[in-house]
């Protein structure tokens, strides 16, 4: 197991190391520029904006899974199915969308001037307009992983909880939160790290982060250690962020548990219709304004006699990038995941935070990083689909692996060990007992690591191969030029795709859950 | 149990199928030989073109499409072992630092002559294909042409408190700060920095947002290269409130920008990359950029869309590419003044 853990770590070394060599050459301005006062309140700002997203997320995250998993809200599966879809917006072209509706005069302040005569809305930009976008597209990361717990989960004690007397606040409050604390450690430590290395959406709606800066130092001067030694300063912050992860997680119980019989649904009663209400408010503004503004653009463009382009081959081109990445990912992800889990000393933890630096620093850094290895080193796979994936388990692996590893936490040890006496051998025992019992996990991990690389822009336009095109790439490429029309067609196709692909993985999931219980 | 993971298998092997199927086409090459071209300008103002050549010509051409500097960072990194042929570039930053890390081949004269010398890089590593005039794009709902200052200095009049958007971001922006640092001097143009930030300028992500601004009216005017409006009037019909003002006064805030193209000096397929290079200065692609992009054919002889003012009419700053070099100072003086961050 630790052979190949090694490895990937070794593989997740390569973007830390173009860093340090790069950074290395970083000229006196660049060091003038990080050792000004103005620098730390930036990066002030930028963690911040993290932790508010994060707790705002995490609310909405817990709240929406519960319903679609544990009460008898109308439409749980199809809600299941939409709620993770804010995800699969590029950030960039989601905050285009939010102040293309919400701006002072955007097309709500149109609608409204017609109805009520109102001439300007208050200001989106700034910190509160990039927490709520940011917090829109990364609840889904929280609302997956809660999910998985809540679909295994031990409900046994909570009833245990509930005969003894506790409401249920209070069951939810002393027995259901423990059992999904490292799984929301894991989780919002996703949803950190992306508020942190994110560029599209706070550059859209005016707030200046950390990561912004690292990318201006791109755009402007192509200045590339300026922009490095940024990256390893971000590192740092994130070292942070991954030991106060680590200690909440550490200081959850473990709790294994058998977990096979069928929950008891809880009723909402009068509270339905506020469940329904709060479904209904996250996915009008996640959802379907993005969704709307979109459709708005299609039809105004083709009433202007604008054309739809070519979709199928982007299509194909996002949609079996997404998938090979999703499984690669989650194969990689094991052999990290079972150790931290099963062999936890120092080594292990050690390997298991490394794999976190690829996910610590902006999509450019990594793609250029690979850039860097594969044009002057593997010159034969270079631009090839091997180093695109090999760059997408770099960019996802964190995401896989959370998921994985609280699952994995979740599987009494005495099942496997009674597998293991009755002969079978460590991969038969892995294959029978421990995959079946992890699958809610595994899927979730696979979903998140689907939607995001669905959306996924830097790696994919400089490590494709030439001429590969995805829908979030031409999505990109016609907004930046404002041909808005163009861009709502793939757009809308990427959107509908995912949300197929999400049925599918749902669908997948409770079955095999079904057929595990008979 | 059985089922699903007939079904996951059955997905596995349609994704690698529909992988093999999209990355295959692009192996295969052809008699005419091959191009690869690194784009910095987007799919969308240049496919079309680039299937022209491919068609006319016979060549198997391959684009990686993407944003300038991060592909010019790209061809940096890539350095000897580039697979690129071209580099194509939305403005002059990208491909001088291309240039000047001894990526870029010389060009021949015969292609160089076709445009302006100030439109192309003084050693000859790349040259100009089209063009773009900085203007200053205002709501005609709110405002008259004639409201508007003679420069862009009168704009750090208090009245414009509040009425301004720009993007100091934008690579163009920043060229024509260079240009005001050549023409005003420094001082000056720190002094016109200070004064537009004391009007609260609304700050964008790119000329295209401020374009958008200007027509719902969340500003009245903003500094832009002129051929975004363009595409608003496509999409939005000739109703859309915004229209280009063109300075015309010889100074900066007249500026005329170019994208270009460079031949990387690793190309393997030199011949075919003249090739692209000379079609895209043929009077066929100028005349596409004119009519179809709204940017500024720089051959002489190919027309200006109807609605535009033609190049020769503008009193456009008469300044060279290569004295719009120094983006360092630029962006130190932006620091300096709080522009940037």
């Amino acid at each position: 197991m630790y052979l190949p853990a090694a490895l990937v770590a070794l593989a997740m070394s390569l973007p830390l190391l173009y860093l340090v060599v790069r950074a290395s050459a970083a000229g006196r301005s660049a060091w003038n520029w990080l050792l000004r006062a103005q620098t730390l309140q930036i990066m002030g700002q930028s963690v911040g904006l993290a932790l508010a997203v994060m707790l705002a997320a995490l609310i909405l995250g817990v709240l929406l899974a519960w319903l679609v998993s544990r009460t008898d809200l109308p439409g749980r599966s199809i809600w299941s199915a939409l709620l993770p879809l804010p995800l699969v917006i590029p950030s960039y072209v989601g905050a285009y969308l939010f102040v293309s509706f919400f701006a002072p005069r955007g097309l709500l302040q149109n609608l409204l001037e017609g109805w009520l005569g109102i001439e300007r809305l208050p200001s989106v930009y700034g910190f509160w307009g990039a927490w709520l976008v940011l917090t829109l597209m990364t609840y889904p990361y929280i609302f997956l992983a809660a999910r998985a717990v809540f679909s295994r989960g031990d409900r046994s004690q909570e009833e245990a909880a509930r005969s003894l007397g506790c409401s249920p606040l209070e069951t939810f409050w002393r027995v259901t939160l423990p059992q999904l604390r490292p799984a929301l450690a894991a989780s919002s430590l996703l949803v950190g790290l992306y508020v942190l290395r994110d560029f599209g959406a706070v550059s859209i709606l005016r707030f200046t982060t950390f990561t912004r800066a690292i990318y201006l130092q791109y755009q402007s001067s192509i200045d590339r250690s300026a922009a490095a030694l940024l990256s390893l300063v971000l590192i740092l912050v994130t070292v942070g962020f991954l030991i106060a992860e680590q200690r909440i997680r550490r200081s959850a119980a473990e709790n294994p548990h058998t977990a096979v019989h069928p929950a008891e649904v809880i009723r909402l009663g009068g509270w339905q219709v506020a469940a329904l209400g709060v479904v209904f408010l996250i996915l009008l503004f996640g959802l379907i304004f993005p969704t709307g503004v979109l459709f708005y653009w299609l039809i105004r463009g083709l009433l202007a006699g604008e054309r739809i382009a070519n979709w199928l081959g982007p299509l194909l081109g996002s949609v079996s990038s997404a998938g090979l990445a999703a499984m690669v990912t989650v194969v990689f992800a094991f052999p990290v995941s079972v150790l931290s889990v099963r062999r936890s000393n120092w080594l292990s933890q050690i390997l298991e935070r490394w794999s976190y630096i690829g996910y610590a620093v902006p999509g450019i850094v990594v793609a250029l990083a690979l850039v860097f290895f594969g044009a002057n080193f593997v010159p034969g796979l270079y631009q090839t689909l091997f180093m695109l994936l090999f760059a997408y388990v770099i960019l996802f692996l964190p995401q896989a692996m959370g998921s994985i590893q609280s699952s994995l936490r979740m599987v009494q040890r005495s099942l496997e060990e009674a597998a293991a006496s009755l002969g079978e051998n460590p991969l038969r025992v892995f294959q029978r007992v421990t995959l079946p019992l992890i699958t809610p996990g595994v899927a979730s991990a696979a979903a998140v690591v689907f939607l995001t690389t669905m959306k996924e822009l830097p790696a994919t336009l400089l490590l494709a191969p030439t001429g590969f095109s995805t829908l979030a790439t031409q999505v990109w490429g016609a907004v930046s030029e404002a041909y808005f029309a163009r861009a709502a067609a793939p757009a809308l196709i990427l959107i509908l795709a995912s949300s197929i692909s999400m049925f599918l993985i749902n669908h997948h999931a409770t079955l095999s859950g079904s057929s595990q219980r008979q | 149990m059985i089922k699903t993971r007939y079904w996951l298998t059955l997905l596995l092997l349609a994704a690698i199928l529909a992988g093999c199927a999209s990355f295959s086409a692009s192996s295969q090459a052809q008699d005419a030989g091959r191009l690869v071209i690194y784009s910095g300008r987007s799919e969308s103002l240049v496919a079309p073109i680039i299937e022209q050549f491919s068609q006319a010509s016979g060549i198997k051409v391959e684009v990686r499409y993407g944003n300038t500097s991060e592909l010019a960072a790209t061809l940096l990194e890539e350095g000897k072992n580039s697979p690129a042929d071209v580099f194509y570039a939305q403005d002059p930053g990208g491909l001088g630092a291309v240039a000047n890390a001894g990526l870029l081949a010389e060009l021949p004269n015969e292609t160089l002559d076709k445009v302006e010398s100030r439109f192309r890089s003084a050693q000859g590593l790349w040259v100009g294909i089209s063009g773009r005039a900085r203007v200053v794009v205002y709501n005609t709902q709110l405002l008259k042409a004639e409201d508007l200052p003679a420069d862009l200095f009168g704009f750090t009049e208090p009245r414009w408190k509040g009425k301004i958007g720009w993007a100091p971001t934008n690579a163009s922006f920043q060229a024509m700060v260079t240009a005001m640092r050549q023409m005003w001097g420094e001082e000056k143009t720190r002094q016109w920095l200070v004064g537009i930030l004391a009007n609260q300028p609304v700050v964008y992500d790119g000329n295209t947002a401020v374009v958008a601004a200007v027509g719902s009216g969340e500003i009245e005017v903003g500094f832009v290269n002129h051929y975004y409006l363009y595409r608003f009037l496509r999409e939005q019909g000739n109703s859309f409130p915004a229209r280009n003002h063109f300075m015309n006064n010889g100074g900066p805030d007249s500026l005329v920008m170019v994208s270009g193209i460079g031949r990387l000096a690793t190309s393997k397929n030199e011949e075919n990359a003249l090739k692209f290079i000379n079609f895209l200065l043929s009077p066929v692609a100028q005349q596409y950029f004119a009519g179809q992009t709204y940017e500024y054919p720089l051959v002489a002889g190919v027309q200006t869309e109807a609605d535009l003012p033609p190049l020769e009419s503008l009193n456009s700053a008469g300044i060279t590419v290569d004295q719009l070099a120094d983006l360092e100072g630029t962006l130190n003086l932006l620091r300096e003044t709080g522009v940037l961050p």
